[in-house]
């Protein structure tokens, strides 16, 4: 096991590679220059020649791509432009809020679509699968920034209930969970249900019954541990959608994470910015995939087994 | 005299209501056994074996199945009158069964230990951690290192499977058995060790045992009574001695002739012509007239069970006939 981590950790390096390589690129293709919007309206070609030059951006690009990437690996994402301060403070300023997000509302999604798969697998083919998979379909298909917007209407604007945006308290979690944890739930509900489903008409839950197990306990104790497999492999890629989504939603409710520092940074073509966040998130995204197999490994023994031998 | 028994089924009827039409997997079925009897149900596949097991412990999954009876009363208890929650009482504690496929029997994610234990933890006054150390001794009883009790199900082979799965029926000690064809999806050689297995077990135990089969082979080294089993319904029950030496069911002398005779191997095999009827559309009558070398139009009506003494009886209205007999030679 202890073997298997430190190669997953290996792996990443070249995954970090690859996203650095392409997001300096991308983000130099980019149009407008910093210097140019930073510099007084008089200054002469000179000072501005300086200027790039105290900010690390003179030299071609790949003599740039370079000296960002040493400094990189010495761990040093450099300094934020347009703020003057290093990137990887700003980023873990701004990351708790992020991940407190995407956490929240992936436990919205989990309070909402566990039990409603499961209800839908147990009752299949009855109105309620029927009921539960249109509300399925209706959290997949909705775009979130639209649910955002409509939630902001009603909660706050209409009834004012919950606040429309900002991140003082508990009940600001409240909106922008729910909006990104109802595009989750469509996916985990669907999850839940076909994995449910195929679990349901195994014999070992046959073997349950016939020991006097009673049906709630054959269902949340004997088949729930077995459809969680699948459900737990989509987490990760729940958890990304989740950080995705964030990017979004924060600008809808005005939340203080790293989408929101991502976008304002793109826009004030502050590069380095930028990129550390991105490269931030891509460690981010690929340690919890690393969690995730884990935890994957610890609910199935047969798994576990094989990374034992 | 009374007879002491532990299962009393009189008219069970189970059918499963489909998309392709109601199959009629038992009809009418009466069933007798005595406290501490080994009795062999053996048919054709298809012939609703599994069913009536599952229906002993009203496990049918309902829909599709719908299950009517007259009686079923395990050990004088009353089983059509029991709520939910006293039916998960009786399950695993005074009947319980064991599977077909041991590859599938077992849950994955927890420990054999776990499986054994929880049986143990549900029906008996005991802590958990005390139905553990019985788990581990149920294990040893079954041939398992008790160290094993951490391991799990994919760490084992089918035949070592078939144990657990054994160990878990009997961990309560159950008045009644149910052991569905235990041994057929076992190495021949495994088979004979697990089959030994259960035999010294249930001497053990006193445990009445019902043996789901369609092997003759098993039904003599185990049973002592047999009963023959036909499109739902049991057209042959006696003694060992009944059934196998004075045979009386057309359809149950068509299965010793289609065994392969160690003693004359020359002689015929002759297996019984045509096909299990359709479940979905049953013959009128006795559901064995098409296929019968002694048919006669009698047969196509309703069908009663006649004693032919104290512990044979058959489902044949051919004995209405004077003088009549089948061909297979009383021994
Ligand atoms: N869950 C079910 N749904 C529909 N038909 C079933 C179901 N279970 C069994 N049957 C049908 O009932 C009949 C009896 O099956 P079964 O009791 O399994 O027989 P056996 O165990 O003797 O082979 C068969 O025709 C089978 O196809
Ligand atoms: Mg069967």
């Amino acid at each position: 096991m202890i073997r298997y981590i430190i190669k997953r950790f290996l792996m990443m390096i070249p995954v970090l590679l690859a996203v650095s390589f392409v997001v300096y690129f991308l983000m130099d293709l980019a149009p407008g220059d910093i210097v140019g919007m930073m510099a007084p309206p008089d200054a002469t070609e000179v000072e501005i020649e300086m200027m790039r030059k105290e900010m690390g951006l003179d030299g071609t690009l790949p003599e740039r791509y370079f000296r960002y990437m040493k400094n990189l690996l010495k761990g040093d994402l450099g300094m934020s432009l347009s703020m003057k301060r290093p990137v990887i403070d700003i980023f873990f300023e701004r990351f708790p809020a992020t991940l407190k997000l995407a956490f929240g509302s992936i436990i919205v999604a989990m309070i909402i679509s566990i039990p409603l798969g499961i209800a839908a697998a147990t009752h299949h083919r009855s109105w309620l699968d029927g009921a539960s998979m249109v509300t399925a379909m209706l959290g997949l298909s909705m775009p979130s920034f639209w649910l955002g917007l409509l939630l902001i209407i009603l909660f706050s604007l209409k009834l004012g209930w919950l606040p429309s945006g900002g991140s003082d308290g508990f009940l600001s979690i409240i909106l922008p969970a729910i909006t990104l944890g109802a595009a989750q739930a469509g996916n985990l509900t669907r999850i839940t249900r076909s994995s449910m489903l195929e679990v349901i008409r195994q014999d070992y839950l046959r073997t349950a019954r016939a020991k006097g197990v009673s049906e709630k306990k054959v269902i949340y104790k004997h088949a729930l541990k077995n459809a969680l497999i699948p459900i737990i492999t989509i987490f990760g890629s729940t958890l990304g959608n989740a950080l995705g989504g964030a990017v979004a939603i924060e600008t809808v409710f005005s939340w203080p994470g790293v989408g929101r520092l991502t976008v304002s940074a793109i826009n004030s073509r502050d590069m380095t910015l930028a990129t550390g966040c991105i490269i931030m998130f891509t460690i981010f995204f690929t340690l919890t995939m690393l969690l995730v197999d884990i935890a994957y490994a610890y609910v199935d023994p047969r798994i576990k087994a094989q990374y034992s031998k | 005299m009374k007879k002491d028994l532990v299962l009393n089924v009189k008219n069970l009827v189970v059918r499963y209501e489909t998309e392709d039409g109601i199959v009629k997997a038992v009809n009418g079925l009466n069933l007798e056994i005595e406290r501490g009897k080994a009795i062999g149900l053996v048919g054709e596949t298809g012939a609703g074996k599994t069913t009536t097991a599952l229906s002993l412990l009203r496990l049918i999954p309902e829909p599709p199945g719908v299950e009517e009876c007259g009686l079923m009363e395990l050990d004088g208890l009353d089983m059509l009158s029991l709520t939910p929650k006293e039916l998960e009482k009786v399950r695993g504690k005074d009947i319980s069964m064991i599977f077909q496929d041991p590859m599938t029997a077992l849950n994955p994610v927890f420990t054999v230990g776990d499986q054994i234990a929880e049986s143990i933890h549900l029906h008996e006054d005991v802590s958990y951690t005390e139905a553990q150390r019985r788990a581990i001794d149920m294990l040893e009883l079954v041939g398992i290192p008790g160290e094993r009790a951490s391991d799990y199900p994919h760490q084992f082979s089918g035949g070592m499977k078939q144990r657990v799965v054994i160990a878990i029926a009997l961990a309560c000690r159950p008045k009644l058995l149910i052991a569905d064809e235990p041994t057929t999806a076992l190495d021949v050689t495994i088979q004979a060790q697990v089959l030994e297995l259960m035999k010294n077990l249930r001497k053990k135990y006193q445990t009445s045992l019902i043996m789901i089969t369609h092997d003759l082979g098993i039904v003599a080294e185990i049973c002592d009574e047999v009963a023959v089993m036909y499109a739902g319904n049991i057209v042959e029950k006696g003694t060992l001695e009944d059934v196998f030496n004075r045979t009386k069911h057309p359809y149950t002398e068509g299965l010793f002739n289609s065994i392969p005779n160690i003693y004359d191997r020359k002689a015929m095999l002759t297996p019984i012509k045509g096909l299990m009827p359709d479940p979905t559309n049953l013959p009128e009558g006795c559901p064995f007239h098409p296929r019968c070398p002694y048919m006669d139009e009698d047969c196509k009506k309703p069908q009663t069970d006649r004693a032919i003494s104290d512990t044979h009886f058959v489902r044949c209205s051919a004995y209405d006939r004077p003088g009549f007999h089948i061909n297979r030679k009383e021994k």
